[in-house]
């Protein structure tokens, strides 16, 4: 499917490029929450890690003058990362709403921080400067493609690494751990410990994504901590659901073409329509449109 | 001066701190104590209640509009503001509790979260379709309340009556949970739904009520304050994050809780405004995460066995 995409870029209008670029750095915030998902937590504060990874670009960007895509994007999951491992031993004893709550409220602090440091813009926030790729200044229409392409290219990376974690042991204990934990945890496995490595993996796909989405968006502020933008995270795991890793891709491509002609359509009630398919989709179809995919597939190998 | 001899502005300036705290408190708990009790007795997080508040707030701000226009009597127009919004909260949670929560109350609570989550949206723009994207001024029952003066520090009298409206609504609450009928049957249902209903209790019917209540308080709490900030777009967003901070410190289901919650946010964020305005927001997330370290399930719960 990335290849796909690569190969199509060139050939797509600008506003598509750039619609599936911002599409996709969101799908890996939305990897990470399918990853929390299937161990039956949910977090409202992925929004820190989105947030963390923006900023770090930005910031290196603007005070070191170093400008290499790869690798601000890279040091974006990787700090982002960190924090996630600090705050993860902490909320990795947490579960359900109380995990959901804690989550939002250290989201909620670096939002916070942000809106009353006046160095950083306060709630204006400041812009990014503009990527160069190893050594290489592109401008204008070959920016937006490099930029699409690199996200592609860390999308499949990150698709592929999460299917080998959802295919090991590791990832094949996430079920077990949503129904009862206590008896996963008389397996002699720690619990505790497989959570926390959750939420450092959430942590550094969120980063990841906050490092492409600033790049692409150019802009960073305080608003992509919070509690609204975790919201957005989470519902398109909803729209997505968490059966599959490419769910995660394609539903956050759904949700910004949904939000795109809902913007387009109403403009005055975009949230109106977004709340109302969430409403439909939790009602109708709780395991998301991957449950849809995969429920056709199951007819289709019924009747041959 | 020596350094520890207090002066007449550390005086003024903690009683100033004290005053804006149990101000602010006031606000939190009228808004906190819907939602602790929705999720005590439903186990619900009731994202929606922040489209509660900004109903109420719209709704007050019509009401202002109509009795400031008809030329009433101040303290009247204030009664029918609260009147007028708090059955918009009935008409609300009638609405909401009826018409959608029936269809996901056997799930799984993170849902249910979700489907709050959702609802709140839609309502968000529903504001837009009734109201209009503009701001209200709702400052006329704040304005004719007055103010009085105690030495150098001038109060709003609007402010004393909200303290005093958050102090009655917790007598209230309290003597309703231990001293009638249903206020036992609801800390029953809190304690122990199945158990409840085995018992004989029409738990669906005490839900059904209870989110009422809750919706109308949220509702109380919107039109309470509007005539204090600019009643726009966005309000229930804002209040509805400071409530979760409220319920997640004081425990969920509690309303000793969401009193205590609500002062301690509110004397913390007053100091926070008064001696180091820069850490404002973030001192009350900050709280709030404290107190979860040391109390995973707020300051007020009662301890739960681990069910296997």
């Amino acid at each position: 499917m990335f290849l796909i995409a690569a190969a199509a870029g060139p050939a797509l209008p600008d506003w598509v490029v750039s619609l599936t670029t911002i599409a996709f750095s969101n799908a890996l915030v939305v990897l990470g929450l399918v990853v929390l998902w299937r161990a039956g937590l949910v977090s409202f504060g992925q929004a820190l890690y989105y947030c963390i990874g923006a900023y770090i670009v930005a910031l290196i960007g603007r005070w070191a003058g170093f400008t290499d895509a790869f690798a601000l994007v890279l040091l974006g999951g990787v700090g982002a990362g960190l924090v996630a491992a600090l705050v993860g031993a902490l909320l990795a004893r947490y579960r359900e709403i109380f995990f959901a709550m804690l989550s939002l409220a250290l989201s909620m602090i670096l939002y916070g921080v942000l809106v009353k440091t006046e160095s950083l813009g306060s709630t204006d926030g400041f812009s990014v400067t503009t990527p160069t790729f190893l050594g290489f200044a592109l401008h204008g229409d070959k920016l937006i493609l490099a930029l699409y392409w690199l996200t592609l290219g860390i999308g499949a990376v990150a698709a592929l690494a999460v299917g080998t974690y959802f295919r090991s042991i590791a990832g094949a204990l996430a079920a077990p751990i949503r129904d009862n934990e206590i008896r996963v945890e008389f397996l002699g496995v720690s619990v505790t410990g497989i959570i926390h490595i959750k939420v450092v993996i959430a942590g550094v796909l969120g980063g990841l994504g906050g490092a492409l989405g600033a790049l692409t968006i150019g802009h960073v502020d305080p608003n992509m901590a919070y509690w609204t933008t975790s919201g957005g995270f989470v519902f398109v795991t909803i729209l997505a659901g968490a059966g599959s890793v490419a769910a995660a891709f394609v539903g956050s491509l759904l949700f910004e073409v949904i939000r795109t002609i809902a913007v387009d359509v109403m403009p005055g009630l975009w949230q109106m329509v977004l709340g109302s398919v969430l409403l439909l989709t939790i009602l109708f179809l709780p395991d998301g449109l991957g449950s849809l995919v995969a429920r056709l597939k199951k007819r289709g190998e019924a009747r041959s | 001066m020596s350094r520890f001899e207090v002066d007449g502005s550390d005086v003024l300036t903690a009683f100033a701190i004290l005053t804006d705290g149990l101000v602010y408190a006031a606000y939190l708990f009228i808004v906190a104590i819907g939602l602790t009790l929705i999720f005590g007795v439903m186990k619900i997080l009731n994202v929606t209640h922040g489209s509660f508040y900004a109903f109420g707030a719209y709704g007050a701000a019509t009401a202002v509009g109509i009795y400031a226009n008809a030329d009433w009597p101040a303290a009247l127009g204030f009664l029918f503001m609260l009147a007028f919004g708090m059955a918009v909260g009935l008409v609300m949670g009638v609405i909401l509790e009826r018409g959608l929560l029936r269809l996901v109350y056997g799930r799984d609570e993170v849902v249910v979260v979700l489907v709050t989550y959702a609802t709140f949206l839609i309502l968000e723009d529903v504001i837009v379709l009734i109201w209009g994207p503009g701001s209200y001024p709702a400052y006329q029952p704040l304005v004719s309340a007055g103010n009085t003066e105690i030495g150098d520090l001038v109060l709003s009298n609007y402010d004393i009556i909200l303290v005093a409206l958050a102090a009655g609504l917790a007598g209230a609450a309290y003597w309703a949970l231990k001293f009638t009928r249903y206020g036992r049957l609801l800390t029953t249902v809190i304690f122990d739904r199945e158990t409840a209903a085995a018992f004989g209790i029409n738990v669906t019917l005490v839900y059904t009520v209870t989110f009422i209540i809750g919706a109308m308080l949220g509702a109380l709490g919107g039109a309470v304050m509007a005539p204090k900030i600019s009643v726009t777009l966005g309000i229930g967003v804002e209040v509805i994050v400071l409530a979760f901070a409220v319920v997640a410190i004081g425990g969920m289901g509690s309303i000793e809780g969401a009193l205590i919650g609500a002062l301690i946010v509110g004397i913390c964020r007053a100091a926070a405004v008064h001696l180091v305005p820069q850490v404002e927001l973030f001192v009350i997330y900050g709280v709030m995460a404290l107190v979860l370290v040391v109390r995973p399930y707020g300051l007020f719960v009662r301890a739960q066995p681990r069910k296997i």
